[in-house]
């Protein structure tokens, strides 16, 4: 391989894994705070990018449409939590994964209703639809590197949060000992609705900023859910550097994997999270 | 974390009645309707098979499988593969190895996943189901995103003598009810003896059967290749009734939704897995055959019935339908909740 197609693809690979990232971050958030087990989390990242294609045709702006689609998903986040989700934190991980399929049936259904079941793109923004020249016919997007910017941002963010301010010591708190922490006068119910409408405006933010690379099309959920799981499981519950780590370990693994081994590069990933099982089965950085 | 409650694991008389009569009603079933609805109840006694075998693992040993459709899938792939074009093949040797092969693969994949717990197991087994699918959903040679189509029903013919012929729409439906009592009884007679015992003990307290000085890794794996296996067998029949494999047989849904049969009918007994398969089979049909009002195509919708039921279900009846019956004979009864 040559270096600057090695270079392209280590850019690719490390892209989606920060991707990834976001997305495994909310699902870890929400595991290891609530115990919860979220299966509705890719329809999350399928409305965000759906979100995408209606509001950046109405706004005739992708920035304006991430911002209002972003406040729409937190809305969205917290009736969800408040009419469903904080009826099962002390029910079994059964009724939380039924629930969340359930879930999951209705939103794409309605999704059908209210998008039709045709493929979208979504347009890049005039200001990143550049590419950087690398070689004579290769060349780099400026929206992908815009993309693993926005992502750096927002784990920044997500660290500052929840180890540096005084929410983030709550939530902290919470996860530790939930009725200690409730019985020293914090609102628990309060916060944990604060961090699955985090979780649920995480995943749609990604969806928002992947739709112009990834386009918009029924089912888009489902495989982003099934490689969260796999970075949660690889990372450890609850931890975020795990799931960063892992993030990463798999956006590079099935990058390269699809350029060196494509007859098997669909099971490579599997195949890392078997081995993380056999040599340590409760992921890389349990806590 | 205590694990979830055994339910009804000694059936009261009354179910053991209904059950009784209804075993009768299967039995006259095909003399007392139309070709249509004899091949929809031999269907709904597959996903009873099928239901069953994940009640050994999510009812009685407490491990929540969100992949085991997989195993299902891997049966009717091998009939697929195991069927010529233009002839029909041997039941007697086809049956053994697709119920093997998808034991083997249970046996494979429960070496990983059983290390794991709660939260991880589901995630696991979610993840390792969803490898085979794209495994098939990816290969040409193992038949794509469209499966492969089996042309013939196994020949159950033995040394020149027929003693049945599966071609025949009554037959298959008696071989199924047949297979299915079969599979009850084996799994209701496992559940108390020796083995069985140490599964649900396993469920409630895990530590202890490892103080005790049982291997529970070895137990897990045991009830998870045969649980697998037993997925095999309603796979296998399966592919057999509808004349093709494709990867929707493994796919997430099917896995969710034997899931979701053994909450409705109600977990660790076997009973409640039949009557969960026979219900939520029996609503999808509806759901699906909903008419049209006004203009809107109420059965197009169907996931969006199925998908509030569901919900309905987790918040109004967890226990399902024999923990509500149950519940209601006695005027009270535990909740389906976890005390932590």
């Amino acid at each position: 391989m040559e270096l600057s197609s090695f270079l392209i693809q280590l850019l690719n690979g490390v892209q989606y894994g920060l991707l990834l990232f976001m997305l495994a971050a909310g699902l870890t958030l929400v595991f290891g705070i609530m115990d919860v087990v979220n299966l509705a989390h890719g329809s999350f990242y399928m409305l965000g990018a759906y979100l995408a294609y209606s509001l950046s045709s109405t706004f005739d702006s992708l920035a304006l449409a991430i911002v209002a689609g972003a406040f729409m998903s937190v809305v969205f986040g917290l009736l969800l939590e408040w009419l469903l989700i904080r009826h099962v934190y002390q029910r079994d991980h059964l009724d939380q994964v039924l629930l969340t399929f359930g879930l999951i049936y209705i939103f794409e259904e309605l999704r059908s209703i209210v998008w039709g079941d045709d493929v979208h793109g979504v347009k890049i923004p005039e200001l990143f639809s550049a590419s950087i020249p690398l070689t004579e016919n290769m060349s780099y997007p400026i929206y992908r590197l815009f993309m693993s910017g926005i992502c750096v941002a927002l784990a920044i963010a997500l660290y500052l949060l929840i180890s540096k301010t005084r929410l983030g010591m709550k939530i902290r708190a919470g996860a530790f000992n939930r009725d200690m922490t409730e019985a020293l006068g914090i609102n628990i119910k309060l916060i944990h609705a604060f961090v699955f409408a985090l979780g649920v405006g995480l995943a749609a933010v990604v969806g928002m900023i992947a739709a112009p690379v990834s386009s918009v099309y029924p089912g888009m959920g489902m495989p982003v859910l099934i490689i969260c799981f796999v970075v949660v499981v690889i990372g450890g519950i609850g931890s975020v550097r795990g799931a960063l780590i892992a993030a990463l370990l798999v956006g590079l693994v099935d990058t390269f994997g699809k350029v060196l081994l494509p007859q098997v590069a669909s099971m490579l990933v599997y195949a890392l999270m078997a081995a993380v099982l056999l040599w340590k089965p409760e992921g890389l950085f349990k806590k | 974390m205590a694990a979830p409650m055994a339910n009804l694991e000694v059936l009261p008389r009354s179910v053991r009645l209904t059950l009784l009569l209804g075993l009768i009603a299967l039995a006259v079933f095909p003399y007392m309707s139309g070709p249509y609805y004899t091949e929809m109840v031999t269907r709904m006694m597959i996903m009873a098979i099928f239901a069953m075998s994940l009640d050994l693992l999510q009812g009685v040993t407490g491990l929540v499988s969100l992949g085991h459709a997989a195993f299902f899938g891997i049966a009717g792939y091998t009939l697929a593969f195991l069927t010529p074009a233009v002839e029909p093949v041997s039941l007697w040797w086809t049956l053994p190895l697709a119920v093997l092969s998808s034991a083997l693969a249970a046996l494979v994949i429960g070496f990983f996943v059983v290390r794991t717990k709660g939260i991880y197991f589901i995630m696991v087994t979610m993840a390792f189901a969803q490898m085979i699918y794209y495994l098939f959903f990816d290969n040409k040679v193992l038949g794509g995103s469209d499966g492969l189509y089996i042309n013939f029903r196994p020949d159950a013919s033995l040394f020149g003598w027929l003693p049945f012929d599966l071609e025949n729409r009554v037959t298959l439906y008696y071989a199924t009810l047949v297979l299915l009592v079969g599979c009850y009884l084996f799994l209701r007679s496992l559940l108390w003896s020796p083995f069985g015992r140490a599964l649900a003990a396993i469920r409630v307290n895990e530590h202890r059967m490892c103080a005790a000085g049982f291997n529970t890794f070895g137990y897990k794996l045991t009830a998870f290749t045969l649980a697998g296996a037993m997925a095999g067998f309603a796979g296998y029949f399966y592919g057999m009734q509808t004349g093709y494999a494709n990867p929707e047989l493994m796919g997430f849904h099917l896995s969710a939704h034997s899931i979701m049969m053994v909450i409705l009918g109600g977990m660790g007994n076997f009973a409640g897995a039949i009557v969960g398969a026979f219900a939520f089979e029996y609503l999808l049909h509806l759901f699906k055959e909903l008419p049209v009002i006004g203009g809107i195509d109420f059965g197009k919708h169907w996931q969006l019935w199925m998908g509030f039921f569901i919900v309905a279900v987790v918040m109004f009846a967890p226990r399902g339908l024999l923990g509500l019956m149950d519940r209601l004979g006695r005027g009270r009864g535990p909740r389906g909740e976890r005390h932590e």
